[in-house]
């Protein structure tokens, strides 16, 4: 079977594939290239005085115990709010995809989160959980518990991963969704034929031939995770309190926006940028072999 | 945000249509800024004002976001060759632009090249000492200055039995009293935290904040605030938001509806909190001065202001900087401030539009307003109190109140806070001394 596509004009193949190559130059090589220059500059915000420091803004960087404190959340907040959202969404979308009276309705409502941007979402949670202006907050305070995310560093951190959960679960239900719908019918009819209930054939059934989409979503969550929460953070916390609930990417914002302060931000991207490749590279040559496509 | 926008923009359409036919050649001047809502309207009513007095010049007022939007938005401008003729920046970035020599154009030589009549002296010395050299050279004319005040809820104060607490050992005690009895969540509280318990607070005492008159005199400047005031004063914030009598209320601006709503009977916050508080709370209030400590010799001295004020942009051509010039004039005009005072509820720049507002009998129903004068007006300003010019204000200020933070959740002591603020401080001003223009 003829399986390679054959192009008679040897300028053909390039001249299709050049307007994707362009803006990939334009768009993500050039500013990387960059931020890489960038990063070994000292430079006012003006751009007037500007000094080549080698890797001073790396080694400041390094040099600062603040920043691992920074790596180590910006990890843990990854993690806690990809595993969240997903087994969240997970369930739902299992519960949806049952047959039931209004269900189409039930899977609109679900997907509609994601409409919403992440600065809108931190609005919102502010609302509900503010010390003094939120809702909920009287509720736990009538409950007898002390909620103050204003001064209390966990449950600000808290408050960020149950806002940036919240809003990726439409996402990752979406998908569930799909993954659900393309399971062929006669493979869980069979199973259930030979006696396995609804657990066990979700384990040793289900899960498995979903493993392809939980994958994916496992890796777009953990860039969700790193990069998309800045809006959240930034309308709820700020990064506080104290530095409790400060990420890799709302710190690059900070210090290169409101502080002016590019090398450094500079500098931090870059880092960023490697731990991504990094982390992707190992998504997929480690778990990727659990996946079976 | 974004109708307001839009309104701003076909304000700016109208006036444009109304002006442009006649003249020949009108040279247009850029002026980008933060206001929104009724501020906003108060500078397109100026622009408009300022574009039918004359044909020569036309201003051309636009909103560019929040303070540190619109700063950004000049900066990128600037490093793209495209700036804007006038940039509003709030204070905190003063020493941001003032580094950057030649990216702008200092309002005293403006004058003096345009041949505009200016005398500093006509200009409230509290509030361009911010904006001044230790020489006295204004380099930004300001537009839009506040002071930190008191919010007071006069119905509850009455409810205890307590007048209006002068010195901070009176506020304690007053809030005590409140959170005994119907405030458990809040006997007073603070919005801008660091602004109100550090910048303010030293200003007021007369102690410094940093050496070197505070940064007025260089950037080679080094944070002095871990000194026995701020301490003490911390710790007692501390201690008392054990049992919420003080409660923080977050860095910046964001709790100030606990006073409108009347959660918090007493809030410090800006002078320019007046137009909320008009608007939405229903009971009787008041806006007294900061609370000082009675055993700090001389105090108090005198406020420091906030807000905002114009920079005049580099590298534009000579005419383009007459009509700049003749805007500034324009401005400082005694009526047109007293109109700005009146209607934005920020004070008057020049003595004479100040007098002329008194004269005329309003602060009478609202001596309230006259508060952040008399507070900036209280004394001669020192060394410690003409104001504050650091480098990375916004981070600065970030950092500061992450300590504090620290501090009040009970994870540091008030001096270890105090002291890590100072450090870490040290660290940012010594890093944009590096990449201050020399």
């Amino acid at each position: 079977m003829q399986k390679q596509a054959i192009f008679q004009s040897k300028l053909l193949p390039y001249a299709l594939v050049a307007p994707q190559l362009a803006i990939v130059l334009i768009f993500f090589y050039w500013p990387a290239a960059q931020a890489v220059i960038q990063s070994f500059l000292l430079q006012d915000a003006f751009g007037l005085s500007t000094s080549f420091v080698w890797f001073e803004n790396y080694v400041e960087l390094f040099s600062d115990p603040a920043y691992f404190e920074t790596v180590v959340r910006t990890f843990f907040f990854s993690f806690a709010i990809a595993a969240s959202s997903l087994s969240v969404a997970l369930l739902l979308a299992v519960m949806a995809d049952k047959p039931l009276r209004g269900g189409a309705v039930y899977r609109t409502l679900l997907i509609w989160p994601y409409a919403v941007a992440p600065p809108v979402v931190g609005v919102l949670w502010v609302f509900m959980l503010h010390p003094s202006l939120g809702v909920l907050s009287r509720y736990l305070r009538a409950a007898g518990i002390e909620w103050n995310p204003l001064l209390d560093g966990n449950q600000a951190a808290t408050l960020v991963i149950l806002a940036a959960a919240w809003k990726q679960i439409s996402y990752n239900f979406l998908f569930f969704l799909a993954g659900l719908a393309a399971i062929p019918k006669s493979v869980l009819e069979a199973a259930a034929i030979d006696g396995a209930r609804p657990m066990r054939r979700f384990w040793t059934v289900t899960f498995p031939l979903l493993s392809p989409t939980i994958f994916f979503l496992l890796v777009v969550n953990i860039v969700y995770a790193f990069f998309d929460t800045f809006g959240i953070i930034d309308t709820m916390t700020r990064g506080g309190p104290g530095k409790s609930t400060e990420t890799l990417v709302y710190k690059v914002y900070n210090d290169g926006l409101i502080g002016g302060n590019l090398g450094s931000s500079a500098a931090q991207s870059v880092i960023l940028m490697v731990m991504v490749i990094v982390l992707t590279g190992i998504q997929f040559r480690f778990v990727e072999r659990k996946v079976t496509y | 945000m974004a109708l307001r926008h839009f309104g701003a923009a076909a304000a700016i359409a109208i006036a444009a249509g109304m002006t442009a036919s006649p003249a020949l050649a009108v040279t247009e001047i850029q002026w980008w800024h933060a206001m929104t809502g009724a501020n906003n309207d108060v500078i397109v009513k100026l622009a408009n004002d300022f574009n039918a007095s004359q044909s020569d010049y036309k201003v051309i007022p636009t909103y560019k976001g929040s303070y540190p939007d619109t700063m950004n938005a000049g900066i990128a401008a600037f490093r793209a060759g495209n700036a804007p003729h006038i940039m509003q920046v709030f204070e905190v970035g003063t020493a941001t632009m003032m580094a950057a020599t030649g990216a702008v154009k200092p309002v005293y030589k403006l004058m003096a090249d345009a041949g505009e009549k200016f005398d500093p002296k006509n200009y409230l010395s509290a509030i361009t000492g911010y904006y001044s050299t230790s020489k006295g050279e204004m380099l930004s004319f300001p537009f839009n200055s506040s002071s930190t005040v008191m919010w007071v809820n006069l119905d509850e104060l009455k409810k205890v039995n307590a007048e209006i607490p002068k010195t901070w050992p009176e506020v304690f005690e007053v809030a005590k009293k409140l959170h005994d009895n119907g405030h458990p969540t809040c006997g007073f509280s603070n919005s801008w935290v660091t602004w109100v318990n550090l910048e303010q607070l030293s200003a007021w005492h007369n102690v410094p904040l940093a050496s070197k008159a505070n940064g007025l005199d260089g950037f080679d400047t080094k944070l002095e605030f871990n000194a026995p005031l701020q301490e003490k004063h911390l710790e007692k914030l501390v201690e008392l938001q054990k049992d919420k009598t003080y409660d923080y209320a977050g860095r910046t601006n964001q709790g100030e509806g606990r006073f409108t709503s009347g959660e918090c009977a007493i809030y410090l916050t800006s002078s320019a909190f007046f137009g909320n508080v008009k608007a939405q709370a229903k009971f009787n209030f008041t806006a007294a001065p900061m609370p000082y400590y009675p055993d700090v010799k001389g105090a108090p001295q005198n406020s420091i202001i906030g807000g905002a004020s114009l920079w005049v942009m580099g590298g534009k051509s000579a005419d383009e900087y007459k009509g700049v010039a003749k805007f500034l004039t324009f401005l400082s005009d005694t009526d047109r401030q007293v109109y700005i005072h009146k209607a934005s509820g920020y004070l008057p720049i020049t003595k004479a539009a100040y007098e002329k507002a008194k004269a005329e009998g309003f602060y009478k129903d609202q001596p309230y307003l006259e508060t952040p004068l008399l507070e900036l007006t209280n004394k001669e300003p020192t060394e410690n109190s003409r104001g504050l010019r650091l480098g990375n204000m916004v981070q600065l200020r970030d950092v500061w109140s992450e300590e504090i933070e620290q501090a009040l959740a009970g994870k540091k002591t008030a001096k270890q806070a105090l002291d890590a603020s100072v450090e870490r401080g040290n660290t940012m001003l010594r890093q944009f001394e590096k990449t201050a223009v020399k």
